[in-house]
């Protein structure tokens, strides 16, 4: 196990440098001269090229790679060509809005869609198991930025209720009037993620339902429901969370339209407006954040089936 | 005959055409998705009103025989903007989705058939690779190249197209370690004629399923990003920009909204029904029903346990998760139960086709049959 374990972190350490180069690569193929941006139209090709000497990026490469590479693992992310702000600085603000929002949603999903996926399962000859599915498939099929422009007019604007955007400008000092104005996109986040993991509990329960081991179980003796969460929801459990680990990235990008739905000024936003700026440093930093993240993810994902299931504790 | 692998690839398209219409999801995805197919054909030609033509004194004109749909600030008509909006979101869809089929299929060989160290090493790739969203690549693209299409669709293609490599390169794995591939290595077939004879024709209904999913999911990336000012440019019309555009009307005129969105909606439930039309289509016990394979009755699938593992239908969020074979790749054998259920039920004659038919009752009849839909 602990070697399993060792060579997993290898492959995750490796999965992440290729993401650095090529976050890094990605970027610098781009056309658009953040220096002319800054110059602004009308800097003689001098000035402009003073500025690309004092941003670093007329230097090779593979120099620029790793000196940005060693700030990044001191957990410095350069400062913006643009404004001279710190990166890291600006990445941990937008954080705070943006992360109660994808772990609020993704927490509102699961403890609605999996018990919904199970009862859609379990009971799929039923009209309310039929209905269940007809939403799940209506579910995935709805653009979410759209549900949140109706959920706006409904809950904001004819009930006046809850905000319909925005974030107050002094952040979490007011914790109530932050936590109203991410109700309304939590919820609508939720509700596409939701519908996901309906159809996943859905699948994994009819498949468990018949199985083997659940007919055995029930001839030992133990009643329908029992057999079932004894036995079926470990095994219902894997492809879930499977699910929950690749969902995680369709979430974090998921915020990023919803964040400009619901005007929240979080990650989605600033990364937006830097591509449109040429920021490239922001948006290095922001892409390799995301990437990092789902790397991440993927990796206790796979820890995760490890512990639920002990056939691959085993495996490679 | 439906001996696996010697079916020339692309033979069975109409047998699956078939197939898939004869699922309840399968028709009412064909229906949705030949409805966006036909407007976006009708609106080249046709559209009641110029949907890029201004008209003051049709501003917010209400839903009425001229204006089936009512007209926006500017007084376009919105039906007609509803029509041609059709076109981008086909075109992206359909191009991306074709380009994630050529590049998945590429990696997923590249990853499997070539030596052990090149694939090893695009298998890790493909790892990292799948690590980069799509939506945020188009996302960076299209802020780049802004107000085009064609952005979209490459970054949307290549995005997905890891993804496609992903699942295909499991299956593909599955193919590579069957016996009929190990009797054609040993009849001498090279690499090509095996990958041509045996491993296309075995893996393309599992494409076609993913394929399906994804261009659902190209058509609500497109959407968003046109929503964000990413997409196509001003004139031409967009379900996406639309949205966009008549977002700071939403308290005034909150029914306009309803339309593009409704639009998006029907075409991506079009194309995910379609896709469990296939799955359910792939499912072999439906698509060759008795005459499969003369061979043995195996007793391991009569137990009312369900279809045996492997050759039972997956579904295809299960298949990205864990790619489990739903193809027809084997061919189930005729069932005991099979034969059992459509002799108590059917007419007792058991030719190949009223076993046909019969069989598809005996599906819906129940104790096999617990995936359903």
């Amino acid at each position: 196990m602990a070697l399993i374990l060792l060579r997993r972190f290898g492959l995750l350490a490796l999965s992440l440098l290729v993401a650095s180069v090529l976050v890094f690569l990605l970027l610098r193929l781009l056309p658009g001269d953040v220096a002319q941006v800054i110059a602004g139209t009308r800097a003689t090709p001098e000035q402009v090229e003073r500025i690309r000497h004092e941003l670093g990026v007329d230097r090779p490469l593979a120099e620029q790679y790793l000196s940005w590479l060693g700030g990044v693992l001191r957990g410095d992310f350069g400062t913006s060509a643009l404004n001279g702000v710190s990166v890291s600085g600006q990445l941990g603000e937008k954080l705070t809005v943006t992360l109660p929002l994808v772990a609020g949603a993704s927490l509102l999903a699961v403890l609605v869609g999996v018990p919904l996926g199970i009862l859609a399962g379990s009971r799929h000859r039923s009209p309310a198991g039929h209905a269940l599915s007809v939403a799940g498939q209506l579910g995935i099929a709805v653009p979410s930025f759209w549900v949140g422009l109706m959920l706006t007019t409904l809950v904001a604007v004819q009930w006046r209720l809850l905000p319909a955007g925005g974030f107050p400008r002094d952040g979490w000092a007011d914790p109530a009037a932050a936590v109203r104005s991410l109700v309304l996109p939590v919820v609508t986040l939720a509700l596409l993620q939701g519908a996901v993991l309906l159809r996943f509990a859905r699948s994994a329960t009819l498949e468990v339902l018949h199985a083997d081991y659940i007919r055995t179980a029930r001839a030992k003796g133990l009643t329908e429901g029992r057999a079932l969460l004894r036995h079926g929801a470990r095994n219902a459990a894997l492809p879930v969370l499977s699910v929950l680990g690749l969902e995680f990235a369709s979430l974090l990008l998921g915020a990023v339209v919803i964040e400009n739905v619901f005007t929240l000024p979080g990650l989605g936003q600033m990364l937006i407006a830097d591509v449109g700026n040429r920021d490239l440093v922001k948006v290095q930093g922001t892409v390799l954040l995301v990437t990092v993240a789902v790397l991440v993810i993927g990796f206790l994902v796979d820890l995760g089936h490890r512990l639920l299931d002990p056939r691959l504790r085993e495996a490679r | 005959m439906s001996r696996p692998g010697t079916r020339p690839f692309g033979a069975g398209a109409v047998t699956t055409a078939r197939a898939v219409l004869r699922t309840r999801s399968g028709r009412l995805g064909a229906a949705l998705s030949s409805l966006i197919v036909v407007a976006a054909l009708v609106s080249l030609v046709w559209t009641p009103y110029d949907p890029t033509k201004v008209s003051t004194e049709d501003s917010w004109a209400p839903m009425s025989g001229r204006h089936w749909l009512g007209a926006d600030r500017l007084g376009r008509d919105l039906f007609s903007q509803l029509l041609a909006g059709a076109q981008v979101t086909l075109f992206v869809a359909v191009g991306a989705t074709a380009l994630a089929a050529v590049v998945g299929l590429a990696l997923a060989l590249l990853a499997t058939v070539t030596s052990r160290p090149v694939g090893e090493g695009v298998a890790h790739l493909l790892d990292v690779l799948i690590a980069f969203p799509p939506l945020l690549i188009a996302l960076v693209l299209a802020a780049v190249y802004p107000g085009r299409a064609w952005t979209i669709l490459v970054a949307l293609g290549l995005g997905l197209g890891v993804q496609v490599a992903r699942v295909t390169r499991g299956e593909i794995r599955r193919v590579l370690a069957s016996d009929y591939v190990l009797a054609a290595r040993a009849a001498g077939a090279g690499t090509w004629r095996i990958i041509r004879r045996h491993l296309l024709p075995n893996i393309t209904p599992t494409l076609y399923i993913q394929l399906s999913l994804m261009a659902g999911i190209v058509v609500l990336t497109e959407a968003a990003l046109s929503y964000l000012g990413l997409g196509t440019p001003s004139p031409r019309p967009s379900w996406g920009r639309s949205l966009h555009e008549l977002q700071p009307y939403l308290t005034l005129r909150p029914l306009v909204l309803l339309w593009p969105g409704l639009a998006v909606v029907l075409t991506v439930l079009g194309f995910n029904l379609l896709g469990d039309g296939l799955r359910e289509a792939a499912d072999p016990r439906l698509r060759y029903p008795a005459r499969a394979t003369p061979g043995p009755a195996t007793l391991a699938a009569a137990t009312p346990g369900g279809p045996p593992a492997g050759s039972g239908p997956v579904d295809p969020e299960l298949a990205v998760a864990d790619p489990v074979p739903p193809g027809p790749a084997t061919p189930a054998p005729v069932t005991l139960a099979d034969a059992f259920v459509s002799e108590t039920r059917g007419p007792k004659t058991l030719d190949s086709t009223t076993l046909d038919s019969t069989a598809l009752g005996a599906k819906r009849l129940g104790p096999l049959d617990v995936f359903d839909e």
